[in-house]
């Protein structure tokens, strides 16, 4: 393997279609939530510790060759909104055309075959990292990494936050994304004896109901 | 008139793309991007252009807007083409990231278009126009998207805008110099924009329009025409 493939897939320009996409930053600035650095972190802490061990747990047992289509259902069972499961399935689908151009393989075929439309972006990147021959902790933390790099350049945006301070704020979550990576991963690795039912289940209401109430908004600038 | 591109269109390669043939052996619709700053006169150029070729040709649009549906919304308005016919791409404040940098949405808002058309018996596209919100003179489609591209600028940004050049302007399969009604009212020299354009650009086309006039958008609709059937003669 090359762990190298690690910084592609977690590269910010990776072109999975992320950009467009604010991890409810975009409703939580609105709400005045988000207004700073400091209201950022908490808001990036609190994503990361809910959504992003979820999304952690479903990357690395998809990296570690559990079937993606049972981890995709695992993974709808776990976005109980409309508009995230459609969030998360268009992010699927698009992080699926990139997979598959920059590291091909007949799982991604499987994969992409099964679920035209897309399946959920946390198990693409999970069978793209296996792809890619990276393991089960790398995928985790691509996808945990991500989880909070997009709310935090969406706020620079939406805010004129400065960015040396947004990425100080992902630079003092390091240490909470090593323990969201290792408990996605440790928890994949109880999968096979357990099941889908080992992965993390943790929900973030308010980011279920904001979610859904910026998919009606009719002016935006972010997809979600 | 003017020579084109000699590598007009280029092949591609993103993924799933980059087959331009469709599974019926017949290609698959012509894909034109058009660019350009704000309010020089895109969206209008877009809906001149449906209106002056829907007759002849099976047409969607796709918008890249930097609020959500704005340009989607006018085109409906303007009933220039069904609502089946439009596609709107959210962008997060970077319409250029979405026509350049990460094509990924864009591309399946085009394959979700013309997979609509083939399977609903209606006929197959002929042509999809990919349409970017405004931005600036440095914003280009990538060729992972689009076969050719339209810049469009206009008299009242400035006469200035064909010197000063950038790859919207320099590179562009087609530059568009809209509002030429206005020039006398902004004291703008348009042959000097066409030596300038002609400087920057050898012998790419140029075509200066006046939209608000009958048939103003005469000159992209054939330049339209001319790619389409370069594009199906490739095909042959």
């Amino acid at each position: 393997m090359s762990r190298a493939a690690l910084l592609v897939l977690a590269d910010g320009r990776f072109p999975a279609g992320g950009h467009a996409h604010s991890g409810g930053a975009e409703p939580a600035v609105a709400a005045g939530h988000i207004k700073d650095a400091v209201t950022l972190e908490r808001f990036c802490r609190g994503r990361l510790h809910t959504a992003g061990l979820v999304a952690a747990g479903l990357a690395a047992a998809a990296a570690a060759g559990h079937d993606p289509l049972l981890l995709d259902d695992a993974a709808d069972a776990r976005t109980p909104v409309p508009a995230l499961r459609t969030t998360a399935r268009k992010l699927g689908r698009q992080m699926m055309r990139a997979a598959r151009a920059t590291w091909p393989g007949p799982d991604l075929d499987a994969l992409a075959a099964a679920r035209p439309r897309g399946a959920h972006q946390p198990v693409v990147l999970g069978v793209a990292a296996r792809s890619a021959g990276l393991e089960p902790l790398d995928a985790a933390y691509a996808v945990a990494y991500e989880n909070i790099s997009g709310p935090a350049t969406a706020a620079v945006r939406l805010l004129s936050l400065d960015p040396f301070d947004a990425t100080a704020v992902l630079a003092r979550l390091a240490a909470d994304l090593d323990r969201v990576a290792q408990q996605g991963a440790d928890a994949a690795a109880r999968v096979a004896l357990e099941g889908t039912d080992a992965l993390p289940a943790a929900s973030a209401p308010l980011l279920d109901i904001t979610a859904e109430a910026h998919a009606a908004w009719p002016v935006r600038l972010f997809a979600s | 008139m003017h020579l084109d591109h000699q590598d007009t269109f280029p092949e591609r390669h993103t993924y799933s793309a980059a087959d331009p043939v469709r599974a019926d052996g017949r290609r698959r619709a012509l894909r034109i991007g058009l660019g350009g700053p704000v309010g020089t006169g895109k969206t209008a150029t877009v809906a001149a252009l449906c209106r002056a070729l829907r007759d002849e040709l099976s047409i969607a649009v796709v918008t890249n807007d930097i609020y959500t549906r704005e340009d989607a919304e006018f085109l409906l308005r303007e009933a220039v083409l069904p609502a089946e016919r439009i596609a709107a791409v959210e962008t997060g404040a970077c319409p250029h990231t979405a026509i350049r940098d990460d094509i990924s949405a864009n591309l399946e808002a085009v394959e979700d278009l013309e997979a609509a058309f083939s399977a609903e018996g209606v006929g197959p596209l002929d042509l999809v126009l990919v349409e970017s919100g405004g931005d600036n003179l440095t914003a280009t489609f990538s060729k992972g998207l689009v076969d050719a591209q339209i810049f469009v600028i206009d008299v009242a940004g400035g006469d200035d805008i064909p010197r000063k050049g950038g790859p919207g302007v320099t590179t562009a399969d087609l530059l568009v110099i809209n509002k030429t009604d206005l020039a006398p009212y902004v004291g703008v020299d348009l042959e000097g924009m066409a030596r300038d354009a002609r400087a920057q650009r050898g012998e790419l086309p140029v075509a200066f329009t006046a939209l608000k006039a009958e048939n103003g958008v005469k000159p992209v609709a054939d330049w339209v025409r001319h790619q389409l059937a370069h594009w199906t003669a490739d095909a042959a």
